[in-house]
């Protein structure tokens, strides 16, 4: 049996503005087990970002505040915990990886001192130590002359650079879970394969789980272990990766997919592309958010939202196509990547 | 008139940075693109590929080179003579919130240029050509009366491309325009410049750091390496048979949404980053990263060289 670490039971987070409420969360229910690596996939606004800064409780109350649902961390609402409590959490339990490394270092203060405020803080270490394990930390993740880099400042190094500092300061405290929002996004294909490898073999070697949110499916592909498609708020459909990629039950996972050009498809072929834009949050749609822009939208799709439908073992979606009473649709074609014959290595590694 | 439509030999375009600093963003690049085909122009950032499209459309002056535009030598045109140029040569740009002026309403925004070239030969012409437009990208016709604040960047990124074809261009220089949308509106915009293409008879410059988009749209490719092209060749021959030890670690960094490609196959990882373009070395600019470098290699800058059917490669390994 895997460890459950993390467990987010129907959470329901709202944006009080001026122009009404905003239904930024919609009812999220996922969980996170020991070492494993879950992909949260979604368009930008569908909630995902939130999701994730409600667990680290960095989200500003008001505007935002939690409607509903629990967030179990070791069997622990940390819901409930107090800001001087949740102190304890973040850094020492929860460590985050923002997408832009730029806005998220403080400009005026130098690589090490910033590091070093955490590792005392968090792990009552001396100054002395703190540098140690600073240094230390800078050389884990892969940065040339790390003695240098702790003195200097964050503009003077590149954006590659920037990543890689960002993420020894997220995992010098030894953290539970490492949530990465958009980690490799404003980088170049090369820095990404770099980043992506430095944080496979950092989550091996310090145990740790990844929580890892992007829109960009091949990022998943090479990272995750399952997967959660967000849309709207709300989860429409979750399972492993290869569920995911290879019997995905979903229509908008359906779209996503078809929207990657692939080496399969042909040159110049019209992509699958889902018509229109996702619905605003302000008053999200009466019954399945997706309908407006679904092809197999029924009746039934506009009228009441679907419940979770399991379609495997660990395989859930919402979908009224998953009833028993649907007629049965089959995706698009070309849609679906195909998988190569699996390895019996592969099997025993947990992607089977 | 000739096949190709675009033809750019030694096209240099230099900074000055300081005193006795010069960034080569472009340092003599050719290429040609023929009638109704689409070249891509891959590369990281900072490589010279969105150099090269400005220098194109005479946002940037080039420095040295000959850009032949059906038949014309555009680099070295008066005003009176580049602006008759602009009209057939468009840009659609990367960032749609900040392509677009903030305090003119959709319809100006398409407008202006059909005043400038004096198109139309009066008011109703006029608006009939907008709605007209807006209704090609697929937009609706009271859009024209909003200001682009109120529009999703999908949507605006739609009244980029209807004002780049107000003017019936025969070439568009596309500069990373889809990389600030999200994956599904992608592929939607993705749809539709394919689709002018075929209707409107385009020829495109596809520049972009989406190396799967590009192998999906493009007829040629060409990749670029601070300010240089160090290979170019048919799509489908680049991507299954890259020969340039930079081009074979880009493509294999490429993520592939496919779980058991991605765990299957074997990586080929560059380290360090890309030097920068400010007073580079004699030699090959990928030499310090690249792992057949030789002596020579950092003495001597290769020249393309073909190596068949079109397909160019710039390296002494090869």
């Amino acid at each position: 049996m895997e460890e459950r670490l993390l467990s987010i039971e129907n959470l329901e987070v709202s944006f009080h503005t001026y122009a009404g409420e905003i239904h930024a969360v919609r009812g999220v229910s996922f969980h996170v087990d020991k070492g494993e690596t879950l992909a949260i996939v979604g368009e930008s606004g569908c909630g995902k970002s939130v999701s994730m800064q409600t667990i680290m409780g960095l989200l500003p109350s008001p505007p935002a505040f939690i409607k509903n649902g629990r967030i179990l961390y070791k069997q622990e609402d940390i819901l409930k915990k107090t800001d001087r409590e949740m102190e304890h959490y973040r850094g020492n339990e929860f460590a985050m990886i923002f997408q832009d490394s730029m806005t998220s270092l403080n400009p005026t203060m130098r690589v090490g001192k910033q590091m070093c405020e955490g590792i005392t803080k968090h792990q009552k270490q001396s100054r002395k130590q703190a540098r140690e394990i600073a240094v230390e930390m800078l050389k884990n993740v892969g940065l040339p002359n790390p003695e240098q880099v702790y003195c200097r400042y964050p503009h003077t190094l590149s954006g590659g650079q920037r990543q890689r500092v960002m993420i020894a300061m997220a995992i010098a405290c030894k953290p539970g879970i490492l949530f990465a929002d958009e980690p490799t996004t404003a980088l170049d294909v090369t820095m990404q394969a770099q980043i992506l490898d430095l944080m496979n073999h950092l989550k091996k070697q310090t145990e740790s789980s990844i929580v890892l949110v992007t829109h960009d499916l091949g990022v998943v592909a090479r990272m995750a272990d399952r997967i959660a498609v967000m849309y709207a708020g709300q989860i429409v459909e979750s399972g492993t990766a290869r569920q995911i990629f290879y019997e995905p039950k979903h229509p908008y996972t359906w779209g996503l997919l078809g929207a990657m050009p692939d080496t399969d498809k042909q040159r110049g072929s019209e992509l699958y592309s889902i018509p229109g834009t996702p619905p605003d949050l302000f008053a999200p749609p009466e019954g399945c958010a997706f309908a407006a822009r679904c092809e197999y939208c029924m009746q039934a799709c506009r009228k009441e939202d679907p419940p979770e439908t399991k379609a495997a073992q660990g395989h859930m979606a919402r979908c009224w196509l998953l009833d028993e009473r649907a007629i049965s649709v089959e995706p698009p074609e070309g849609v679906i990547p195909k998988p190569l014959a699996a390895t019996d290595e592969m099997v025993q590694e947990g992607c089977g | 008139m000739s096949d190709h439509i675009l033809e750019v030999s030694s096209l240099k375009k230099y900074f000055r940075t300081g005193r006795k600093s010069i960034l080569k963003a472009v340092d003599d690049v050719s290429f040609q693109i023929k009638r109704g085909e689409t070249l891509g122009l891959v590369g990281e950032s900072g490589c010279g590929k969105t150099t090269v499209g400005r220098t194109l459309v005479r946002i940037y002056e080039p420095d040295a080179g000959t850009i032949l535009f059906d038949g014309q030598d555009i680099s070295k045109m008066n005003k009176k003579e580049s602006r008759e140029m602009t009209r057939r040569m468009q840009m659609i740009f990367q960032d749609p919130y900040a392509s677009l002026n903030a305090f003119y309403t959709i319809g100006e925004i398409i407008g202006e240029g059909l005043d400038i070239h004096h198109l139309c030969r009066n008011k109703k012409e006029r608006e009939d050509r907008i709605v007209e437009l807006l209704d090609m990208v697929g937009l609706h016709q009271d859009h024209r009366n909003r200001f682009p604040h109120e529009f999703s960047g999908g949507q605006r990124q739609r009244v980029g491309i209807a004002r780049a074809l107000a003017l019936n261009p025969k070439f568009i220089v596309c500069d990373e325009a889809i990389s600030a949308l999200d994956v599904s509106i992608q592929a939607q915009v993705i749809n539709l410049l394919m689709r002018f293409q075929q209707d409107l008879d385009l020829t495109y410059l596809f520049i972009a750091h989406d190396l799967s988009m590009v192998r999906h749209i493009s007829t040629r490719t060409a990749v670029m390496y601070v300010g240089t092209i160090v290979e170019s060749g048919e799509t489908q021959e680049l991507y299954n048979n890259p020969l340039h030890p930079y081009t074979q670690g880009l493509l294999s960094a490429v993520p592939v949404a496919n779980p058991d490609y991605e765990r299957g196959h074997e990586r080929i990882l560059m380290e360090g980053e890309v030097p920068s373009p400010i007073n580079p070395g004699p030699g090959c600019r990928f030499a310090g990263r690249c792992r057949f470098a030789e002596e020579r290699c950092r003495m001597e800058l290769p020249m393309l060289k073909d190596v068949g059917a079109g397909h160019m490669v710039a390296c002494h390994s090869v």
